[in-house]
């Protein structure tokens, strides 16, 4: 998926159309402060032509603009999903597929005309007509039209592989596929309706705080219509446009013009990290998140074991048991063997001797190795080796045994290396330490989410000693070992009882209980349709470690909302002190004191108050569709901070802001 | 300089007392509203009552407790009022025309105790005592309930909604806490020289060789119950001025200490209620930071504040009494106006122009620094929702207080709550100033009439009860809305909180973790004052400039 520049002013021009036609009221309601700025234009709009003067018409224009800059930050916002919606439709141009009818022979249908239930056959070169899952045969796909990703990936019928989309073109073989979705509601349909924004719903907490910003506006009309009574009764009768500026002024029309914003651009983050949010109610949970229960295998390790150490026998000398490893992992090209030869003989390609006969791993030796003229060697699970021995009337010295079990109990796996020369009984010559290698900077990365106040458990199949031996190495703070689903589902039940969030993620038909059960569920796309439907979000990389990312991105969406709401209410203390001297310096020359920004004249004051409101909208989009910085810490801190960035930086910003704008507009011959 | 010494020293004096019997009495409130045994002489009450002190009442049946209970007592009120020179003990006084009948018996409900009238020149023994003290006691009573509810609430996790038994709150709270300290305090009072007798007016010779009536009464009773429940209604029309109500500096800071003493102790009750002293140490520290910062800049403002009299007299002595001083008289204005009194014992009228607005600003707060009895509390909670949910926000959480969630429900609950005194007063106050009933009943013109208009309303509104002065308002007009702003800045916040405590209620109680917003650090304390006195100060702000503001600055 392609990176656009934040804001750009192309972007800006093609929201611009957008932007007007959001001025119709209808579009407007959602978002009653912006509604009220409207009202508040339009009046102005009214006075304006009744009694002209450039200050009038100034105001207007601005209060207009206000609205305008209000919309724009949305339609922006809209139009970085737009692209990458035009280019999932071109995948849903109508194809014809054979649909496989009761008799068993096959029909030609438009693609648009399949219905769940029904059976399609797809060949190489073809396009799947629609989503569904693989009942019969193996194909390699190309989903790169989806995930981006170009390198194909093998469907399958059973299993956890057997999903496949519609749109993406089977390269090889023949498949038959069961169509799971009705036209209009299939996958690239959801995702087009996510990236565009149309199926965007408010979520709990955006409806929340626009009750409360509601409610502040409601207070401020009351504040300014009781003020025109109230100067009234005092001497200093105050003109409705002025009234009307010092309404826009105060309703916290920045967070009210930037929360929609907010919402569609946190979602297009996830869209960027090929995360797909199937709501945004998902997106906000993911900030509340206490625990992540992240599976073991792909996630925290690599997932292949990597050889760690050898381990030597007495009266063996180490050059012999190396020589003899690594013989016999020259052939190996399993990722364990590769990685023998790495740790021993470092990377690079290294000539197998000649006249050797290679002996590949299979599941009944559960040993590989090389058969030379004068000698076998052998790698491979204990029991299997030591059964070769014994066979041979070899011996089984109590240190190999011992080496095998010291490695087992720190959670690795042992692999004894063994010769037999001639007709000789088998001599035990060490053992390999194989480990489960840990990715870099998981630990860090878990105590980054220990100080955000989120516990990692860890899943995985493997017994108590070795998942403890990871988890130790890892750092997480906890781990579920010999897991099986419903362990899973448990786990997730037992913590949500106890009043946290969970997230997961998953990718198996056994998952799907989980994900479903779970606050935040993250199937993986490479997963079956089951884990897809029971997940509220698909990453389209198949990647596990993203449910980090997805956390971090639901609390910088909450933290951009708490940030602007801030700043947009601590702006008003500024605009008093610029608008309310203003007002009544003619009336009560004393007040002139409280223009403490010196500004040039009550018209000038303003109508600086009313552009700086407008401008800082236009100045803030780019935070808004980026979210604010964060950095995992603690809440008491992450308060601390950003405290003082918007709420102190909220206070002063105005006062210099607003002076600026005077200094300027003073000089304007009309005022 | 030298002036200075009592002034500070008073505070102290006064802090330290607090000190030591806040914790004590909140504990004693915190066992009080929890606490599953019933006292013998309660039982008889229930008994009495025919009511179930066990029941858990739903938050709505818990309102209804409270809107039928104040119901009655505003109607009980009334009638005594209105058929006063019927019943005996009456002094001769006549009856209360029907307007003033109803704003008393709003006022008094409802725990304003603003007094249109002259209390000894207007209402009997029997009015006095059966009907006004008896609401200090419950009106006071219903305010501590609805807050203890509410911390209940906050407590429980998945109770459906159940919040406790009003009536188990209401007997409980006169009882075990308001009966037994206003005694205590009386006979305090009395040591201290106010006075206490069931005398007929005397009638005594002056110097001058007239005659005057001197009426005595039970003023030391009604006087504790008046401070202690932050009722405000004083038994002689100079309210705590008159020197039978309070005699001395002692006395004054005694008075002082009993409006304080329960508003505070309910926020330590709080913390013991929801099992963490260190949430009720921070709502406390709220309330102690403004009323403080209250204290502070009144005392300033009558001392060494501006205007060419007091700049020459060292001090405005206008309106106050001698034997308290300046510095007295500030504290004395700052508590009646940061607790919802409405006691004074200068008149406010005479305070200096900034003066006056710190003690307008005080009601204005909604009554949270530290307001009255309960209301304090469920106000300053209230608030505490508010700032939990921008902060929240902040520390990328959805918000929640106590570990409950607010989501939109309680949202509309908090900005119904937050929206109903604004909206009375600005209103109340243009209504006022556009029709010419209510312009009659101001003194002056200009800022100062704007100050006696707000101030009237502001006071109704929340409940405070003190007057500013300089205003007539026992017209039909001004009794009307005055009793309408008492009425609706009452019960429909009670009810706005009862209904959120429901929500708490039935919410489940989430654990805290690290990456939740702790609410009881300093830098919490300071965000909530923050946020009380930003959304206050922009909302009344305008009005204020054109009033005490722009008097000041002359």
């Amino acid at each position: 998926m392609n990176r656009t520049a934040l804001l750009d002013p192309a972007q800006l021009a093609t929201a611009l159309p957008g932007a007007l036609a959001k001025l119709d009221p209808r579009a407007l309601v959602a978002t009653p402060v912006m509604l009220v700025v409207e009202v508040g234009a339009v009046l102005t709009t009214v006075l304006a032509v009744l009694d002209p003067s450039f200050f009038a018409w100034s105001v207007t224009v601005w209060l207009w603009l206000t609205v305008l800059f209000g919309n724009l930050a949305e339609s922006v916002a809209e139009g970085r999903g737009k692209a990458q919606a035009a280019s999932l439709r071109a995948l849903q141009t109508e194809t014809t597929a054979r649909r496989r009818t009761p008799a068993g022979t096959l029909e030609d249908v438009p693609s648009t005309a399949l219905r769940a239930g029904d059976l399609v056959v797809v060949e190489a070169g073809e396009r799947i007509p629609g989503d569904g899952d693989v009942v019969e045969g193996v194909a390699s796909v190309d989903e790169s039209a989806v995930t981006g990703e170009s390198a194909p990936v093998i469907r399958e019928s059973g299993g956890d592989r057997c999903a496949v989309t519609g749109g993406t073109t089977v390269l090889s073989d023949r498949i038959v596929v069961r169509i799971t979705s009705d036209p209009g509601r299939s996958f690239v349909d959801r995702m087009i309706g996510l990236v565009e924004g149309s199926e965007r719903q408010r979520t709990p907490n955006e409806i929340a705080l626009d009750v409360l910003l509601g409610a502040l506006t409601a207070v401020f009309v009351v504040v300014c219509a009781t003020l025109w009574v109230v100067a009234d009764h005092s001497g200093a009768r105050v003109p409705v446009l002025v009234l009307a500026a010092l309404l826009v002024c105060l309703i916290p029309t920045t967070i009210g013009a930037l929360l929609s914003a907010i919402g569609i651009a946190g979602m297009d983050r996830l869209v960027r990290r090929n995360v797909l949010a199937m709501s945004g109610r998902a997106v906000e949970a993911a900030g509340d998140v206490d625990v992540l229960l992240l599976d073991k295998t792909g996630t925290i390790t690599h997932g292949n074991r990597r050889a760690h150490e050898v381990l030597t026998t007495p009266g063996v000398p180490r050059e012999e048991l190396v020589e003899a490893a690594l013989l016999s992992s020259l052939a190996d090209e399993t990722p364990e063997g590769r990685s023998i030869v790495e740790l021993l003989a470092g990377p690079g390609e290294h000539a197998v001797p000649a006249g050797a006969v290679l002996v590949p791993f299979s599941a009944t030796t559960r040993t590989s190795g090389v058969d030379l003229a004068d000698r076998s060697v052998r790698k491979g699970a204990a029991s299997a080796v030591c059964a070769w021995a014994r066979e041979t009337g070899g011996a089984e010295p109590a240190e190999v045994l011992a080496a095998v079990e010291q490695v087992s109990a720190a959670g690795g796996t042992p692999l004894v290396v063994a010769e037999r020369r001639g007709q000789e009984p088998v001599r035990l010559l060490g053992v390999v330490h194989l480990k489960d290698v840990v990715k870099d900077g998981m630990r860090e990365r878990f105590a980054e989410l220990r100080a955000m106040g989120i516990r990692t458990v860890m899943i995985t199949g493997d017994n108590a000693i070795t998942a403890a031996a990871i988890a130790h190495e890892a750092g997480v703070d906890d781990f579920l070992a010999e897991a099986t689903p419903e362990d899973k589902l448990d786990l997730i039940r037992e913590e949500q009882a106890g009043g946290r969030m969970v997230a997961m993620c998953g990718d198996g038909t056994n998952d799907a209980p989980a994900l479903a059960q779970a606050d935040v569920g993250v199937a993986m796309n490479t997963g079956t349709t089951a884990a897809k439907e029971a997940g509220n979000m698909v990453d389209l990389d198949s990647d596990p470690t993203k449910l980090i990312d997805v956390v971090e991105i639901g609390k910088q969406l909450l933290i951009t909302r708490g940030a602007l709401t801030t700043f947009s209410v601590a702006n008003d203390v500024a605009k008093y002190f610029a608008i309310l001297p203003a007002m009544f310096v003619v009336a009560f020359p004393q007040l002139d004191v409280l223009n403490v920004m010196r500004l040039s004249s009550p018209e000038s004051a303003i109508l600086s108050a009313v552009v700086f409101n407008a401008l800082v909208i236009v100045a803030l989009i780019p935070l808004a569709l980026r979210g604010v910085r964060y950095r995992p810490d603690s809440a008491d801190r992450l308060l601390r901070r950003n405290l003082l960035v918007y709420g102190v930086g909220g206070l002063v910003t105005p006062f210099v802001g607003i002076k600026l704008i005077d200094l300027v507009v003073s000089l304007l011959p009309g005022l | 300089m030298s002036a200075v010494v009592p002034a500070v020293g008073q505070v102290l004096v006064l802090v330290a007392v607090l000190a030591l019997a806040v914790p004590l009495l909140g504990r004693h409130l915190a066992r009080t509203y929890t606490s599953a045994d019933h006292l013998g002489i309660e039982r008889v009450a229930y008994r009495a009552l025919r009511l179930d002190p066990d029941a858990d009442q739903h938050w709505r049946t818990y309102a209804l407790s409270v809107l039928g209970f104040s119901l009655v007592g505003i109607l009980a009120l009334q009638a005594l009022g209105r058929l006063q020179q019927h019943l005996p003990f009456s002094l001769g006084f006549g009856a209360l025309p029907a307007d003033g009948a109803w704003n008393t018996a709003v006022s008094f409900v409802t725990n304003t105790n603003w007094q249109w009238y002259s209390g000894e020149a207007a209402l009997g023994h029997l009015a006095q005592a059966s009907g006004l003290t008896v609401q200090n006691f419950v009106s006071a009573a219903s305010g501590m309930a609805v807050a203890a509810a509410f911390a209940r609430a906050l407590a429980r996790s998945e109770a459906g909604g159940r919040i406790g038994n009003f009536w188990t709150d209401l007997v409980r709270g006169v009882v075990r806490v308001l009966l037994p300290v206003a005694l205590v305090s009386a006979v305090l009072l009395v040591l201290l020289g106010v006075v206490q007798n069931l005398h007929a007016p005397r009638v005594v010779s002056t110097l001058t060789g007239g005659e005057q009536s001197v009426t005595g009464g039970p003023v030391a009773s009604q006087e504790a119950i008046k401070e202690l429940g932050t009722n405000g209604g004083g038994f002689y029309n100079a309210n705590s001025a008159h020197p039978f109500e309070n005699p001395t500096p002692l006395s004054n800071l005694l008075e002082i200490g009993l409006m304080l003493l329960v508003p505070l102790a309910m926020a330590w009750a709080f913390g013991l209620i929801v099992g963490d002293r260190r949430q009720g140490a921070a709502v406390l520290g709220a309330m102690g930071g403004l009323f403080l910062v209250g204290v502070t800049l009144l005392t300033w403002a009558e001392m060494a504040g501006p205007g060419t009299v007091p700049e020459a007299a060292g001090g405005a002595l206008e309106g106050k009494e001698l034997r308290f001083g300046t510095a007295g008289s500030a504290l004395f204005a700052a508590a009646t106006t940061g607790t919802s009194t409405g006691a004074v014992n200068a008149m406010h009228d005479s305070l200096t122009a900034p003066g006056g607005g710190v003690a307008m600003f005080g009601m204005l707060l909604g009554e949270v620094s530290p307001g009255g009895v309960g209301s304090g509390l469920y106000g300053m909670l209230v608030l505490a929702v508010v700032t939990v949910f921008v902060a929240g926000l902040m520390v990328g959480r959805t918000p929640e207080y106590l570990g409950k969630k607010i989501g939109q429900r309680e949202i509309v609950l908090v900005a119904g709550y937050v929206l109903t005194t604004p909206f009375l007063v600005l209103v109340g106050t243009a209504v006022a100033l556009s029709v010419p009933a209510g312009l009659a009943g101001l003194q002056e013109d200009g800022p100062h009439g704007l100050s006696e208009a707000l101030y009237a309303v502001a006071s109704a509104s929340n409940n405070n009860g003190s007057a500013f002065g300089g205003l007539t308002s026992g017209t039909p007009f001004w009794n009307t809305l005055l009793g309408v702003c008492m009425l609706l800045g009452r019960f429909l916040p009670m009810v706005l909180v009862l209904a959120l405590a429901g929500r708490f209620a039935t919410a489940k109680r989430l654990p805290a973790g690290a990456g939740t917003l702790p609410t009881h650090r300093p830098l919490f304390v300071v965000l909530l004052v923050g946020v009380a006195l930003v959304v206050v100060g922009l909302t009344f702000v305008p009005v204020l400039v054109l009033g005490p503001i722009v008097e000041s600055l002359s």
